[in-house]
């Protein structure tokens, strides 16, 4: 694979992504100092936000330590080159949330849906666009539900509302290699040539590296990681160790390397409650195709109801669950335990 | 058979025509008027072979022989952006309006928990929430009604197949117009309502999940017991009204999983939400209706 002087954009996922395996816990100090770092080892673009957007602070998904207006703001004015970006899905947060956080000073705002249902991105999307020189990204989530022909339909939708950068998203961490290429080919092809086109990974089959650079080999220029892979599942791709390999490969990230893995091992490792990998949870997440932030949530209820954590998220995946469907697993679970008991 | 009010139904999609299939069978409505604005639809082709009135001029082509038609009763169920419009003229020609829109400008009606209210008010305009409102505010008011609820919290999810256009275009409605309702109708302090949008085949039916926070540790026997009285209110017109799981309890925390079948009359029977708006229209329309035969309300514009 030759991908030399090819530039990328990356954007790390800590302080978003992060915030599921932290259970929303993540402090305005602890976002500070990350950002801080991240911001001095040259990391040009971070996501700040509840795990599940902006708007997602509630009993289904989980009450954060601190409100998005507080994150934002408090990291947003301490930034010195590198922009912040809000996740919003639609359904969950809505125009008003977005209003706030361009207040509160983020460049980019991605709007999420499930893959097949960008037409509900058409409010969020219209309203970004009309914002001066806001970059705005439409994030097209479990893109391994359906095929390239179909992703790229909803991508040219999410494009027409005025996103001027579309994502594949592996939400599940299910897609392998050439399932990267396929869908992320097709859309480059097929796509406005300055839409910029980016790929979110999920690591729980090992992939996040791969896929990542299979993106970059088909045509995509933004690569979402996180630093230490603090991510839902078995995290994001992660970030420093893509880095690595980005400079042995030759492509410009414009990072720097080593700052990029100390604020990995200095700052993200220690924040962690529980190592994050690939275990037997996690794995089954990309094994299944099960939207990675159900983790916690089957484990839980697992434990809860005497369960086994990796039959609740095969069933979970046998039901083709989605994204934001977390108020299932403790429905389903009680299902699994009564007709155990029955 | 008793005499009946006359209705006109505006917006002849697959709301109206279900809603249309609904009214025809009632004891008190006589559906007589189907109001669209494209001339071949299909929801006016039917409409007509059911014997109603119908025009493709929008309400425009109703207003100069509503009155004389004896139409008291207005249904739309067109999109959130016209019905201001719309409820305005057929209010002037003494029609009450029952908004089947997210648009929210009359009081929220929910039947099991306020439709006397709403009634007793003789309002010329009531607006029926959202269809997750609908699904969900009964058992917000179940628990709120033993002891008060600081905040509740609800998860609607819907197929993909069951959310029209309409809904798509803004979503957002949605969830501020289910929040406002969770809060205003509901009985708790503060509201939030979340919408899944599932395109799983075969479709799958409508799902809701209703958390309440307590103020104080719930009362567990006495909020079961309101939960199963109320989910007896709303399947007296939503047969397919059913408890999954729950009620949860997890310290202050009360969970209640539903799952809401639909009648399967024009729709899908998956397609719960939609039909729980049909009926509960209808059901709000009959109640004005009985109160117009007693000679207890005389709608008028206002």
């Amino acid at each position: 694979m030759n991908l030399s002087g090819k530039k990328i954009t990356v954007h790390d996922m800590c302080l978003r992504d992060g915030m599921h395996p932290k259970r929303h816990q993540i402090t305005v100090e602890q976002m500070v100092t990350i950002a801080k770092a991240m911001d001095e080892a040259g990391i040009p673009l971070i996501e700040v936000t509840h795990g599940d957007g902006l708007g997602g602070a509630s009993v289904n998904y989980g009450f954060p330590a601190a409100s998005d207006e507080e994150y934002l703001t408090a990291v947003c004015r301490e930034m010195k080159n590198t922009r912040v970006s809000a996740l919003l899905l639609p359904g969950i947060g809505t125009v008003d949330h977005l209003k706030m956080a361009v207040d509160c000073g983020i460049s980019t705002i991605r709007v999420a849906t499930h893959c097949t249902e960008a037409d509900v991105s058409e409010q969020h999307l219209t309203m970004a666009a009309k914002y001066e020189g806001l970059d705005t990204v439409g994030f097209l989530m479990m893109a391994h539900m359906i095929g390239p022909e179909e992703l790229l339909v909803q991508l040219k939708m999410m494009e027409d509302f005025g996103a001027n950068c579309v994502y594949i998203t592996d939400s599940a961490g299910y897609m392998l290699p050439d399932d990267v290429s396929a869908r992320v080919a097709l859309a480059r092809a097929e796509l406005r040539p300055e839409t910029e086109l980016g790929f979110h990974g999920h690591h729980n089959m090992a992939m996040g590296i791969a896929n990542s650079l299979a993106a970059v080999e088909a045509g995509a220029n933004r690569i979402d990681g996180s630093l230490a892979g603090l991510g839902a599942g078995a995290g994001n791709t992660p970030l420093e160790v893509f880095l690595a390999v980005c400079n042995r490969m030759g492509v410009e990230t414009g990072v720097d390397l080593f700052k990029a893995m100390d604020v990995a091992e200095d700052l993200i490792v220690p924040l962690m409650d529980h190592p994050i990998r690939i275990d037997r949870d996690a794995l089954t997440l990309g094994y299944a195709g099960v939207y990675s932030s159900f983790l916690l949530f089957a484990k839980r209820s697992a434990e809860k109801y005497g369960l086994s954590s990796r039959d609740i998220l095969v069933e979970l995946g046998r039901r083709k669950t989605v994204g934001g469907q977390e108020d299932m697993i403790e429905d389903l679970a009680l299902d699994m335990a009564k007709a155990r008991d029955r | 058979m008793s005499k009946k009010v006359k209705a006109a139904i505006i917006g002849p999609g697959n709301i109206g025509t279900d809603l249309l299939m609904k009214a025809m069978r009632s004891e008190w409505i006589e559906p007589v008027w189907m109001v669209g604005v494209v001339p071949d639809s299909p929801g006016l082709a039917r409409a007509a072979e059911a014997g109603l009135k119908t025009t493709a001029e929008g309400v425009d082509g109703m207003l100069p022989t509503m009155r004389a038609d004896g139409v008291q009763i207005c249904f739309d169920a067109t999109s959130a952006y016209v019905h201001a419009e719309n409820s305005r003229k057929v209010n002037e020609q003494g029609a009450v309006m029952i908004d089947l829109t997210p648009a929210a400008i009359g009081p929220f009606c929910v039947p099991p928990v306020n439709l006397a209210q709403a009634v007793d008010a003789r309002a010329m305009n009531v607006n029926m929430v959202t269809c997750g409102g609908q699904a969900t505010i009964p058992m917000v008011a179940a628990v709120s009604r033993v002891q008060p609820v600081t905040y509740a919290e609800i998860v609607a999810t819907v197929s993909s197949k069951s959310a029209g256009p309409g809904t798509r275009k803004n979503i957002d409605e949605f969830t501020r117009t289910t929040a406002s309702g969770i809060e205003k109708v509901g009985g708790a302090k503060s509201g939030k309502a979340i919408i899944v949008i599932n395109p799983a085949e075969p479709p799958l039916i409508m799902r809701d999940t209703i958390h309440c926070l307590t103020a104080e540790d719930p009362d567990q026997a006495a909020i079961t017991s309101s939960v199963h009285a109320m989910i007896a209110e709303v399947q007296k017109y939503v047969p397919g009204y059913i408890l999954k799981n729950g009620p949860v309890f997890d310290g202050k925390r009360v969970s209640i999983y539903m799952e809401v079948e639909g009648l399967g009359d024009f729709l899908p029977k998956y397609a719960g939400n939609l039909d729980i708006m049909t009926a509960a229209g209808l059901r709000t329309a009959e109640m004005y209706a009985q109160e117009i035969l007693a000679g207890n309300f005389v709608p008028t514009a206002a």
